[in-house]
């Protein structure tokens, strides 16, 4: 069995952060590595090596024993390497056909762009690995599942046979991703060797045949997927032993803290994301709203917390009304949110982090007296907040933008909190965070469902949702597909009903 | 997101922050130097000695030593001032040539600070001097405690909604206020050529209002021809106050928020259509002031192309000076030195006022682009967030 | 409780719908109220249609009666109105045509009334005094495809203004006039992309320094050197006008189109040379996915760096031959701030017709259509000061830009300096 690529002592420094120390990783012809680590341990930046897009500090990379140098992305491409990036590297506006083509492009008498000759290549593609795409569709038309799949042809098309798969289940259902590890195995048969990066543990004991673990820019080591468990992988990726299961009470769900009616949301584009939703969240419950992103949820919460006006459609919190009501309105009356991008929407970077502590209450008392600023409230709180809640920060005049990822959304958390709150929408609050960070949060949104505030939690890491939540509503495509207790739902059940398949056509429905 | 695989370490962190204020006061000074210096070289490309030139510019802006010695001891000995007021004229015209830089620097600085690029100074300056004009010479018979708060607040205000106009369809629109302002300049000219042949002409034939009354002439220190008056400390009152309402108040607060991050003051439940018509608002005020300064203070009536270029200047004074009030009243009177005696740089070395545009421009780069300061004096950069002053097309 | 999208009658199109219904309704009633019952009953209006010293066939002048003319444009509108509000029509465009249509023909049937107003005369000095603003916004469109905004093509246009007539005027060429202007807008431009690219400088800033920049040097010259030696370095002369044989005969549209000068075919033959490149090349493709998604583009082996340059300076090129336009290719002499804001009504020209180069020209049509209408209105002598309607273009520039006709959308990029 020869290794078709090999990484030797691979380093790379960054300003302030040693992202890799000296990682070598070996990938066999024809079979599939996971390479598994927590968001932070440095793989997004090997790959990156790999394909060219960094240099190396030290290190060698050897494809099929020669050692090559890439200068840049075409040197990876000429070696037959190929990356499927987690965000995906399309342009919305273009068509798949002239996504295939950029950099590459034919021409007609040398001057002008040949689309019919990539678009004929396209459909050669699409029958031999069965990734069914229009060479004409533009990519913002398509659902995501499907732009994957432009991705892959991408680098098919560049003749690419080590392929670098980039968190590629991220963004699909689970039966999207039964259909992603067929093509993986046709691809695999057709003679292609994968390196397969994820932090999801079930999948690495699904697909892999080697498994190598990084943490904290180093490997921690090599394990035959035979041996390995769920719990060692994660005691191996996170360096302790982690509690898989978060722990709490049974739910004494309340009287409703928010009903929604009949919601229609337009997004920013005028088209209506949100088709007619209704639902309610119960005071010391946890709602969660699973789906994949892009079938309204994030509509949904701007609208529930007034950033974006409702088409129709009523929301009442605790018995008044608040769909046409200011975002600070909504704020006043008890509702906390912790927002999907942290980064653009929680926290002003540039400001100090005491600042950030009291964006959402700087015009009341004691911050303010009138329209003046009170600074020695404002310090002290911050103080408080920053020990309460163990944000490691040298001290609170630094900008928040200092702050690691985990840090900043403990700022986030702490804000939210410290105020008297009767709802907490949280969207996608553990993305990118390391274990440590995610544990925090899980028990912090469980304490406050145990006090008795409402919790309306949406999530695209069904397994988040499924640790969580009292009870699960199921986002498709604008709607709710149906809403399940979450003792009794299975992953199948919502793998189907994120995917669309209606609830009554759903076998096995307990 | 944090890509971060070990912690970042801390490395002198008290060090870095003396460094980096350290760097804040340098690189203006610096480039205020290095933007003379390439003025030196177009003066000698067009064939003048430099150092003629500048000396001309000092004496026309600071006054000379000489003279100022011999007027103190001609007004000791016989009691007579005039060689004395003389001597301490250009001093005092300094003052008066910064006054509006002041206003109109303040007027760009509110607008950075959120987020908006106010380059409609120029006209809001020009609608405040004609509003002040107006209430200046129409009004007659008020005592002077009455009629001059009355002109003030007049221009204040003409530049004010001048400046709200823009910001609303900014804020309702997304339309960019960058060529919006623009437009409301040319409106302004053109609203002014109207009103200056028309409804507002005094009698005769140039094309200028009538004199104020004296009750809405702002109060001068000294006799004629010197005219430094009231409207230089009006100008440093208004540091004070926007520096106030900038970081005391929690309206201010809003702005700096809204400008710095405007998708996470939204979610904090800051209104940002209301804070951007504010701030132009404000900002409009400010320049219209800067154009009531001038008129009740200095010239007391309004003509064509009256406001020559102070708009475009306030936007390398905000620059300049960090969008900071203070930092605005240095870069102010630093602007104003200049331009005081480049005219006396014109008349004596023939070198053309124009050139501090040169150098103003040349000064914005330099600020823009700290690197190339960095380069040229070999300073190691300290890291620092660089902030973005403007995003594209609208929203 | 499944709704598809379309059953769904949403109260935003509603409002819409009522909304621009009433808006025609309103135009209607205006129209008749100012132009009608301000047109006498039996005048007629003149429309001349031959150019004099054109080589075209002289065709009869088209004489309109204007009270009825102006009553049926009335009647357009009314009903247009009426039926938005009944049933609805999709394009927002159609509806914003024929507000644009019936205003402008009652004001002309106003103004013209028992006057004669020469109409090839004006679609001609439209389509003269419209190119520059065209080459303005086809700099912008190109800058902008690949994300680097440029609102200095004021001060470029400025300086390639006076570097044209200078040139032009010690060499005794025009074309190395033009030369030099075109040579002068790449180097300026490239400055800013070097400013904005290398250096991440706030390209709103840089943009605007040049603007100062721009007007300073160039009024320092002018007051400088060239007020006492004006033939010498302030007499170029013009580009002559280039009849193109047999097309130029064509009554009406052979003055206004083809009876022109090079500066004025070169705008146009840009338009469609950009159009091309743009959509049907290698290098347009690559230009627009740096625009929108430059990491994409990087991840391809595209250098983004390298895109931006090339494109910034080929438009500051284009901006240059538009400064050229001012002096070598219109009055032969520089004169200060002679770009009265041409610069930046070329960006709404170019917002408005979607960033895209025919877009962009046609809205600097219409632009330029506004301006000779306003000098055109002036002759006739209408009883509107003068400078009211100087304000027109401005005016029409802020309410495009407000958007509310049709949404333009630019590239997602746009102003965003790209980090590796």
């Amino acid at each position: 069995m020869t290794n078709v690529l090999e990484l030797r002592g691979i380093t790379k420094r960054f300003p302030g952060v040693l992202a890799n120390d000296k990682i070598s990783i070996t990938l066999r012809e024809s079979k599939i590595l996971a390479l598994l680590g927590e968001n932070g341990a440095g793989k997004s930046t090997l790959m990156n090596i790999l394909y060219g897009l960094y240099k190396p500090d030290e290190g060698k990379i050897i494809v099929r024993g020669k050692e090559v140098d890439f200068h840049g992305p075409n040197d990876a491409i000429a070696q037959g390497i190929g990356m499927v990036h987690q965000h995906f590297m399309l342009v919305p506006v273009m068509t798949v056909t002239e996504n295939v083509m950029l950099g590459i492009e034919p021409t007609k008498n040398g001057v002008f762009l040949d689309k019919e000759k990539v678009a004929q290549r396209i459909r050669e593609i699409s029958n031999e690995y069965g990734l069914e795409v229009d060479p004409n569709a533009y990519i913002k038309d398509l659902p995501v599942g499907i732009q994957q799949r432009v991705e892959i042809i991408k680098v098919l098309y560049r003749h690419a046979d080590i392929l670098i798969l980039d968190e590629p289940t991220a963004v699909l259902t689970p039966q999207e991703v039964e259909g992603l590890f067929k093509i993986i195995d046709t691809l695999i048969k057709a003679g292609k060797s994968i390196i397969f990066i994820t932090h999801k543990l079930k999948e690495v004991l699904a697909v892999a045949d080697d498994i190598t673990v990084l943490r904290l820019g180093t490997v921690v080591g090599s394990i035959d997927p035979k041996e390995a468990t769920s719990e060692i992988l994660a005691t191996m990726m996170v360096g302790r032993d982690v509690n898989l299961v978060v722990q709490k009470l049974t739910a004494k769900p309340g009287e409703p803290v928010i009903v929604i009616e009949n919601l229609f949301v337009r997004d920013e584009r005028g088209h209506m994301t949100v088709q007619g939703v209704s639902f309610d969240v119960r005071k010391g419950e946890v709602l969660g709203v699973a789906g994949v992103q892009g079938n309204g949820q994030t509509e949904l919460v701007y609208a529930l917390t007034g950033l974006l006006p409702l088409d129709t459609g009523t929301i009442h919190l605790l018995g008044e009304p608040i769909h046409h009501t200011t975002p600070r309105n909504i704020l006043e009356r008890g509702v906390a949110h912790i927002p999907e991008d942290r980064q653009r929407h929680g926290l002003i970077l540039s400001f100090p982090i005491h600042d950030n502590m009291m964006l959402c209450t700087y015009y009341k008392e004691p911050f303010a007296k009138g329209i003046s600023l009170q600074p020695k409230l404002i310090f002290s709180n911050a103080e408080e907040l920053v020990k309460q809640y163990d944000v490691r920060t040298p001290n609170i005049y630094v900008n928040a933008g200092t702050l690691s990822g985990g840090n900043q959304q403990k700022v986030i958390v702490a804000r939210e909190f410290s105020r008297p709150i009767e709802l907490l929408i949280a969207s996608q609050p553990t993305r990118g965070l390391d274990v440590g960070s995610i544990e925090y949060i899980h028990s912090q949104i469980i304490k406050k469902r145990d006090e008795g505030t409402g919790v309306l939690l949406v999530s695209s890491e069904l397994d988040e949702i499924l640790a969580l939540s009292d009870r699960i509503a199921v986002m498709y495509k604008g709607q709710i597909m149906a809403i399940l207790d979450a003792n009794t739902a299975t992953k199948e059940q919502l793998g189907l009903l994120m995917a669309g398949v209606h609830p009554s056509d759903t076998p096995n429905k307990n | 997101m944090s890509t971060t695989a070990a912690p970042a370490q801390d490395t002198g962190k008290k060090e870095n922050k003396r460094n980096a204020l350290w760097q804040e006061l340098l690189i203006p000074i610096l480039a205020v130097i290095t933007g003379l210096i390439v003025g030196a070289i177009v003066i000698v490309a067009s064939g003048e000695n430099p150092f003629v030139a500048y000396g001309a510019l000092f004496a026309g802006s600071f006054g000379t030593p000489a003279d100022l010695i011999q007027g103190i001891q001609i007004y000791f000995a016989t009691g007579d001032s005039k060689e004395l007021l003389s001597a301490i004229y250009p001093f005092t015209e300094s003052l008066v040539t910064a006054t509006p830089y002041i206003f109109a620097g303040l007027s760009v600085a509110l607008g950075f600070r959120c987020g908006l690029f106010n380059i409609g100074a120029e006209g809001q300056f020009f609608i405040g001097a004609l509003c002040s004009a107006f209430v200046g010479y129409s009004l007659k018979g008020l005592p002077m405690i009455v009629h001059l708060p009355l002109a003030i607040l007049g221009g204040a205000l003409g530049g004010a909604i001048w400046g709200a106009i823009p910001g609303y369809l900014k804020a309702r629109f997304g339309a960019h206020e960058v060529v919006n302002t623009i437009m409301m300049n040319w409106i302004a000219f053109k609203l002014s050529d109207w009103l200056l042949n028309g409804p507002m002409k005094a009698s005769g034939f140039r094309p200028v209002t009538p004199n104020v009354e004296l009750s809405a002439e702002l109060p001068r220190f000294f006799p004629d021809p010197l005219r430094f008056n009231l409207g230089f400390f009006l100008a440093l009152l208004a540091a004070y106050l926007l520096y106030w309402f900038l970081f005391k108040t929690t309206l201010g607060f809003e702005i700096r928020s809204v400008g710095a991050n405007p998708d996470a003051a939204k979610y904090a439940g800051m209104n940002i259509v209301r804070n951007f018509v504010l701030v132009m608002f404000l900002a409009g005020g400010l320049a219209g002031l800067a154009g009531t300064a001038q008129v009740l203070g200095v010239d007391h009536w309004v003509g064509q192309g009256f406001s020559a270029g102070y708009g475009f200047d306030a936007i390398a004074l905000a620059l300049l000076g960090r969008s900071h009030p203070a930092g605005v009243v240095l870069s102010a009177l630093l602007f104003g030195f200049l331009r005081s005696g480049a005219t006396d740089m014109q008349s004596m070395a023939r070198i053309p006022i124009d050139i501090i545009s040169i150098i103003q421009g040349m000064v914005i780069v330099f600020i823009a682009a700290p690197d190339i300061i960095r380069w040229l004096y070999r300073i190691r950069a300290v890291k620092k967030e660089e902030t973005v002053l403007t995003r594209g097309w609208g929203k | 409780m499944k709704k598809t999208n379309l059953e769904i009658s949403s109260a935003t199109e509603k409002r819409q719908r009522i909304s621009y219904g009433l808006v025609l309704l309103v135009v209607g009633l205006f129209i008749y109220l100012v132009f009608g019952l301000n047109t006498q009953a039996g005048s007629m209006a003149t429309f001349g249609m031959n150019l004099s010293g054109s080589q075209a066939l002289p065709i009869p002048d088209l004489v309109i009666p204007a009270l009825p003319a102006i009553y049926a444009m009335v009647l357009i509108s009314v009903f247009s109105g009426a039926y938005q509000l009944a049933r609805g029509v999709r394009s927002t465009g159609w509806l914003v045509g024929i507000i644009a249509v019936t205003f402008v023909m009652s004001f002309l049937m106003w103004s013209a009334q028992d006057k004669s107003f020469n109409l090839t005369g004006m679609l001609s000095s439209s389509l003269v005094r419209a190119t520059p603003i065209a080459l303005a916004a086809l700099c912008g469109v190109i800058s902008e495809r690949s994300a680097v905004i440029n609102i200095g093509i004021e001060g470029i246009m400025l300086m390639a203004a006076q570097v044209a007539v200078i040139t032009a005027t010690v060499t005794n060429s025009l074309y190395v006039g033009l030369f030099g202007a075109i040579i002068t807008g790449g180097l300026i431009a490239a400055l800013h992309a070097y400013l904005v690219i290398r250096f991440k400088v706030d390209q709103t800033v840089s943009s605007v320094a040049i603007n100062i920049f721009g007007a300073g040097t160039t009024a320092f010259i002018s007051s400088r050197f060239m007020q006492s030696s004006g033939d010498a370095l302030n007499n170029s002369g013009t580009f002559p006008i280039i009849s193109i044989p047999l097309l130029a005969k064509i009554p009406v549209l052979g003055p206004v189109l083809f009876e022109n000068n090079l500066i004025i075919y070169l705008a146009i033959i840009l338009v469609f040379v950009m159009h091309i490149v743009l959509y049907y090349t290698p290098w347009g493709l690559r230009t627009r996915a740096v625009g929108e998604h430059p990491k994409a583009a990087d991840t391809l082996g595209i250098n983004v760096y390298l895109t931006r340059y090339v494109n910034v300076i080929i438009g500051g090129m284009i901006a240059g031959l538009g400064g050229a336009y001012f002096t070598v290719g219109s009055v032969g002499r520089f004169d200060e701030a002679m770009t009265a804001g041409k610069g930046f009504i070329g960006l709404a020209a170019m917002i408005f017709g979607n960033w895209n180069p025919i877009g962009a020209y046609t809205s600097s049509l219409i632009f330029g259509f506004a301006d000779s209408l306003q000098v055109k209105l002036q002759i006739l002598r209408i009883p509107i000061p003068s400078e009211f309607l100087l304000m027109a273009p401005y005016i029409v520039t802020m309410i495009i830009l407000t958007g509310v006709v049709g949404r333009a959308i630019p590239p997602a990029a746009d102003g965003q300096p790209y980090e590796k």
